[in-house]
């Protein structure tokens, strides 16, 4: 065990000081090249590490996916479209795809809808209990997926028939005469996937309220005094006084969360791994990158979801811009 | 973000204050500080028991024998708390000390640090310099790199981990820490120059400026100036990057494996599938994984939230 820490010890200093001298060194390179040269060089000094880094980590890698999006399993041969021919003709697939869509219709609205309601409710009360709730359901975020599965367990967990029901919705289902019901096989109406979208919307809720309640809390308050003054109720007020204004903070959080549904993956393989017709893009690329070693099939998975995500892309790059434009 | 969140998508919209006034007529109280009404107090009351009831389970199991796990529901245990042979710290000691449960959590845990710790500040130091470079420096490609900068932040990791896993097994580093440390400090660079950049141009120019006058170089200007007046910014990526490291699964499970150098995300997963011998180690496994980002999260809330207002949230 000491060795391990010494080693864990040594290589946060090994990563961190090698970190450091790289700079210095480049520093003195460019110092180096006197004057004239000095200024050119000194910004590419400061930001190659990280456009290096970016470039060999992330661009150089998606180029090379798509690549192997029209290559065979093992990326030695091209084989054309068959890849996305193979996969968008497979029912198996189209059910994965079917699956993803009902998490992305699903999750990000009821997110954002939970967030507001709640960041209405609380910004009624005491700032005590006001603190007290929002940090109360703002933890869960901390909590990694397969934290949040295994926290799950002890609602959703199914003991056969006969033994003592370990988990709480079984046990609540015991009272009413019915069950036991082994929850996470029960993909009529898609029921397992709901039960593990409630996972994940329980771990982003606090996320859509902690940003919804700050955009709420900065409505200037004569907006809505001049709402009430005109005879408006609390539901025409918020509607069309609060919503409108805090309606960019809405479209963020909904997208951040959008992106992260599109990949959601930890909570289905925890669970189910894919099984009970619960499957889900990014857990089937993992399937068939690491246990099938199929790369032409994940790489095809990864070139539809950035795909996908291309809408997004642009909305982000055209949000920045006008964003640095009103600078 | 948790782990599933990935990026945020510019600044939230602050509400402008340019909609008309208007005439006179009756005030009515019915929001605002303290004016909740008893139904939604029970309300929010309601939800923050059903939020943390969950998470309560959880703790209750892990300290309940295998017997009492399985013969009752935790809950069994909030009515009778004083029976005390259902109680137990055993499940905690076989999992850190990778006893009966054949899975050491205890080494998972102290690679999940190994892992987390150096993912987190290396690249707060080079994002720091490219920021920099990007805020008060003049170069050609400057505004071009810094747009795809802000596509990639939407962009999943998940276009990195096929030729990757490629490329590190031709390297001989599957299975080694570097592999880890240096994926995430590829993936966590757009994130951490775009919060680094967006903090340090709200900064005061004239400051930078009068360093210049006195014959400061970038470098000096960097370290006494930039970075001190940056620590905010810096402190919320560094909240951000801990907590996506730490409960990543996917990046530990594909580079990692579930050798000795396994963290604890993959080895609690590996658990998950138990059914006989070492399942009654599940609940403490879990909160073994879960205490650290918790406790992080507590502890530097204020940064997490200044980070996430500042339009950026992966996790």
């Amino acid at each position: 065990m000491a060795i391990k820490f010494l080693n864990a010890i040594l290589a946060i200093i090994g990563g961190i000081g090698g970190a450091m001298i790289l700079f210095w060194i480049l520093n003195k390179l460019a110092e180096a090249t006197g004057r004239k040269w000095e200024d050119r060089i000194k910004p590419y000094a400061f930001a190659g590490p990280a456009i290096l880094a970016i470039a060999v980590y992330l661009i150089y890698p998606a180029v090379q996916t798509i690549q192997y999006s029209f290559a065979n399993a093992d990326s030695t041969g091209y084989v054309g479209f068959q890849n996305y021919i193979d996969l968008l003709t497979a029912n198996d697939f189209l059910a994965v795809l079917f699956n993803n869509l009902l998490w992305i219709i699903i999750v990000p609205a009821l997110t954002v809808v939970l967030g507001l309601g709640v960041a209405v409710l609380t910004d009624r009360l005491n700032p005590r209990g006001e603190k007290l709730t929002k940090t109360l359901i703002f933890l869960p975020m901390a909590i990694s997926m397969v934290g949040a599965a295994t926290i799950w367990r002890s609602i959703y967990e199914f003991q056969p028939t006969g033994t003592p029901q370990t988990g709480l919705l079984n046990a609540i289902a015991g009272l009413f005469g019915s069950g036991p019901f082994a929850w996470y096989q029960i993909s009529t109406l898609h029921l397992n996937s709901l039960l593990l979208m409630v996972i994940l919307i329980w771990t982003q809720v606090g996320y859509s309220l902690v940003l919804l309640s700050s955009a709420i809390k900065a409505v200037p308050e004569d907006t809505v005094e001049a709402g009430r003054i005109d005879g408006a109720g609390e539901r025409r007020i918020f509607f069309s006084i609060i919503v409108p204004q805090i309606w960019g903070t809405v479209i963020t959080v909904f997208i951040t969360v959008l992106i992260g549904v599109m990949k959601v993956f930890d909570v289905v393989l925890v669970t189910t791994n894919g099984g009970f017709n619960t499957d889900v893009v990014a857990r089937r690329f993992y399937f068939e990158l690491f246990s099938d070693g199929n790369n032409g099939y994940a790489a095809t998975i990864v070139v539809l979801l950035m795909v996908a995500i291309i809408p997004v892309l642009i909305y982000q790059v055209r949000h920045f811009k006008a964003e640095e434009a009103a600078r | 973000m948790t782990s599933n969140i990935q990026i945020g998508t510019g600044t939230p919209q602050m509400p402008d204050d340019n909609v008309p006034a208007a005439k006179l007529k009756v005030s009515k109280e019915g929001s605002g500080q303290g004016s909740a009404s008893p139904l939604v107090r029970i309300f929010l009351g309601l939800l923050c028991v059903v939020w943390v009831i969950p998470v309560l389970g959880l703790l209750i199991s892990s300290f309940r024998t295998r017997d009492a796990q399985l013969s009752s529901g935790w809950w069994s245990a909030i009515a009778n708390p004083f029976d005390a042979t259902q109680w137990t710290v055993a499940n905690y000691v076989n999992a850190l000390g990778g006893g009966e449960g054949g899975v050491n959590m205890g080494q998972a845990f102290i690679n999940s640090f190994i892992v987390t710790v150096p993912a987190t500040v290396i690249p707060i130091l080079i994002a720091a310099f490219a920021a920099y470079a990007f805020t008060f420096m003049e170069w050609k490609g400057r505004d071009v790199f810094f747009v795809v900068i802000v596509g990639l932040l939407v962009v999943p990791n998940q276009v990195a981990l096929v030729p990757l896993l490629k490329i590190y097994s031709q390297l001989g580093m599957n299975n080694t820490f570097p592999a880890v440390w240096l994926a995430h400090i590829g993936f966590g660079m757009p994130l951490a120059i775009y919060i680094f950049r967006g903090y340090m141009a709200t900064l005061p120019m004239a400051v930078i400026e009068s360093a210049k006058i006195d014959g400061a170089s970038h470098f000096t200007t960097f370290w006494r100036l930039i970075i001190p007046m940056s620590v905010p910014a810096l402190a919320s990526f560094a909240i951000f990057q801990f907590l996506w490291v730490w409960n990543d699964l996917l990046v530990a499970l594909i580079f990692l494996g579930r050798g000795d150098n396994t963290i604890a995300t993959v080895a609690l997963q590996g658990l998950q599938g138990q059914t006989g011998q070492g399942r009654e180690l599940i609940p403490s496994a879990g909160f073994i994984t879960i205490i650290v980002p918790i406790l992080v999260f507590l502890a530097l809330q204020r940064y997490f939230i200044r980070g996430m207002t500042s339009g950026a949230v992966k996790g």
